[in-house]
């Protein structure tokens, strides 16, 4: 099997920013250390044998029906901050 | 620094009694009528409420209040049911014990000394203490059946499909489920009977299934109904098993701690004096069932866990600098330390390279122990377990490494990737503390599992 690059804060500071989170260089240590012995769990899978699996799928689509929904008075109320009846969020770039 | 128990102290002083098996205590009346009137159910706090805060036990949620209830809500409104609160619950299902949750853990009440279980604590130390007549949990790897079996009382993980998830907030989608916690078996075949049947609104609740003879077969449509529509749970709780088949895997049974096997094989010998019949079977399948359920587990959750960016809801990153940096920094405020760890660690078997070495092969080993599991389900009728091969840890001890944490769900786990049902019954004590014993049956034959049980109850 492949070389997994050593699991070092670098690859998990990485991987923050693919997944949004900011983590503090507390975090990156520790979750570095734990990552590693967890990884090597995981290489236990490369004892799994290939499958073709025939997934047991069903077809559920449908046409779009028109139904009743959330108003927005109530889509809009759990939000940090609202503008003109919009979720206001940060800037895109 | 994550959101980790922030809560501690004001846990403490909302509870009446030192369990803390509830987030929110509020109580919504049922109507006189149906057939869970006069009776009182607590409800996961991922299962959502309308007009009632539902928190999933994380800081990100602390005050949100769904617009809508689940479909499980709305079937237990319509039973005549009164929902008396919201319970505690690892922080958005990810763990075994409780105690992520940034309301603080909750205590078990045979022994306040050691955790519930989890990720469905709060619902079973709510039932075992007498705080509600019944819960709603959910279980994604063992999550219902855990806490039943350490706070010694009974739960069912329904076939996936059997039960409706939507408004289930989802933390790992193609293994969970919502099931009843309850004091007896027949109990929780009752609310089983309440919350089960298909629904428009979840494309993953079945409607070809019809007969409930057997394992699922996408060649088998007895009928155009949901496999529900033709059950009767609360009547197969006649505890008549003679002439069962019950089969033990012996993977599920090594390294089991020896108290925990001492009371499973009691309940064994118990069964068979009543008639069935045990054998034993091989599930070479299953070495691999916990590495293969949290890479899958841990991606899915990397996917559905990416909503919680402070803007629709939750707690906000702000507005200095681009969206990557709010929600970075909304994320970091919001999620406690296994979350984080389990979005990084599915981020990372999703990324591009990783793919194929991880997430891949789960699937692989997922289809494996799917095709075990079905073949030894037509050796025996059902198959048994210990539910945890551990009896509940002390409070404080799994935190501080989460591998270890992880095997404890080594017979749980297999039954989520097969998507089949199993129940957890009260099988004695070891030193005090309470063990429990798992059956699994072919999918949509939780009338099978339910007979056993009652038979070992």
């Amino acid at each position: 099997m492949s070389e997994r690059d050593a699991v070092d804060p670098e690859t998990v500071e990485h991987v923050a920013e693919l997944a949004r989170v900011d983590l503090d260089a507390e975090e990156l240590e520790r979750f570095a250390a734990q990552f590693a012995d967890i990884l090597e769990y995981f290489d236990t899978l490369d004892e799994v044998p290939e499958t073709d699996a025939e997934p047991d799928l069903a077809n559920v689509m449908r046409d779009d029906e028109i139904s009743e929904c959330l108003s927005r008075e109530d889509a809009l109320r759990n939000a940090p901050e609202t503008e003109d009846g919009k979720f206001k969020g940060p800037r895109v770039s | 620094m994550g959101a980790n128990a922030g809560n501690a102290d004001a846990a403490e002083a909302r509870d009446d009694d030192g369990l803390n098996a509830f987030v929110t205590r509020e109580r919504i009346e049922g109507s006189g009528d149906g057939p869970l009137a006069e009776t009182t159910v607590a409800v996961k706090d991922n299962i959502s409420t309308e007009g009632v805060r539902t928190t999933c036990g994380s800081a990100m949620l602390a005050e949100y209040v769904p617009p809508y209830d689940a479909t499980v809500v709305e079937r237990l409104k319509a039973a005549g049911a009164t929902i008396v609160g919201k319970t505690n619950m690892d922080e958005f299902g990810m763990g075994t014990t409780t105690e992520t949750s940034y309301f603080g853990p909750t205590r078990n009440p045979v022994d306040t000394d050691h955790v519930p279980g989890g990720s469905s604590g709060g619902s079973a130390a709510a039932v075992a203490a007498g705080e509600a007549d019944l819960a709603l949990g959910s279980d994604t790897g063992g999550s219902v059946r855990c806490p039943a079996a350490f706070c010694g009382v009974v739960g069912i993980k329904p076939t996936y499909g059997l039960v409706s998830r939507y408004g289930l907030v989802a933390y790992a989608n193609s293994l969970e489920q919502i099931g009843p916690i309850a004091p007896t078996v027949e109990e929780a075949a009752e609310l089983l009977a309440v919350i089960a049947g298909p629904d428009g609104r979840d494309a993953t609740t079945r409607f070809d299934e019809g007969a409930t003879d057997g394992a699922a077969d996408s060649g088998t449509a007895n009928g155009d109904g949901h496999p529900a529509e033709a059950a009767d749970y609360a009547a197969a709780a006649d505890g008549d098993v003679d002439g069962t088949t019950i089969g033990v895997p012996t993977e599920l049974i090594e390294g089991v701690d020896p108290g925990v096997r001492e009371a499973f094989e009691a309940t064994l010998d118990d069964l068979e004096a009543q008639g069935a019949e045990i054998t034993t079977v091989d599930l070479p399948s299953v070495e691999h069932a916990v590495e293969a359920y949290y890479v899958i587990a841990m991606g899915e959750a990397s996917s559905n866990l990416a909503r919680f960016d402070g803007v629709r809801y939750g707690v906000s990153g702000g507005f200095d600098g681009n969206w990557n940096d709010a929600f970075a920094r909304a994320r970091e405020a919001g999620f406690g330390d296994e979350v984080k760890r389990r979005v990084l660690l599915g981020t990372y078997a999703l990324s591009a390279g990783y793919q194929e070495e991880y997430y891949k092969k789960a699937q692989d080993a997922r289809a494996w122990v799917k095709r075990d599991f079905d073949s030894a389900l037509e050796e025996a009728d059902v198959l048994a377990s210990p539910t945890m091969p551990v009896p509940p840890m002390e409070l404080g001890e799994s935190l501080s490494d989460p591998l270890t944490m992880y095997l404890a769900d080594a017979n749980t786990t297999p039954v989520n990737l097969a998507n089949l049902p199993a129940i957890s019954v009260p099988a004695g004590e070891t030193d005090g503390l309470p063990v429990g014993a798992q059956f699994v049956g072919p999918a949509f034959g939780e009338e099978a599992i339910i007979r056993v049980a009652s038979a070992a109850e």
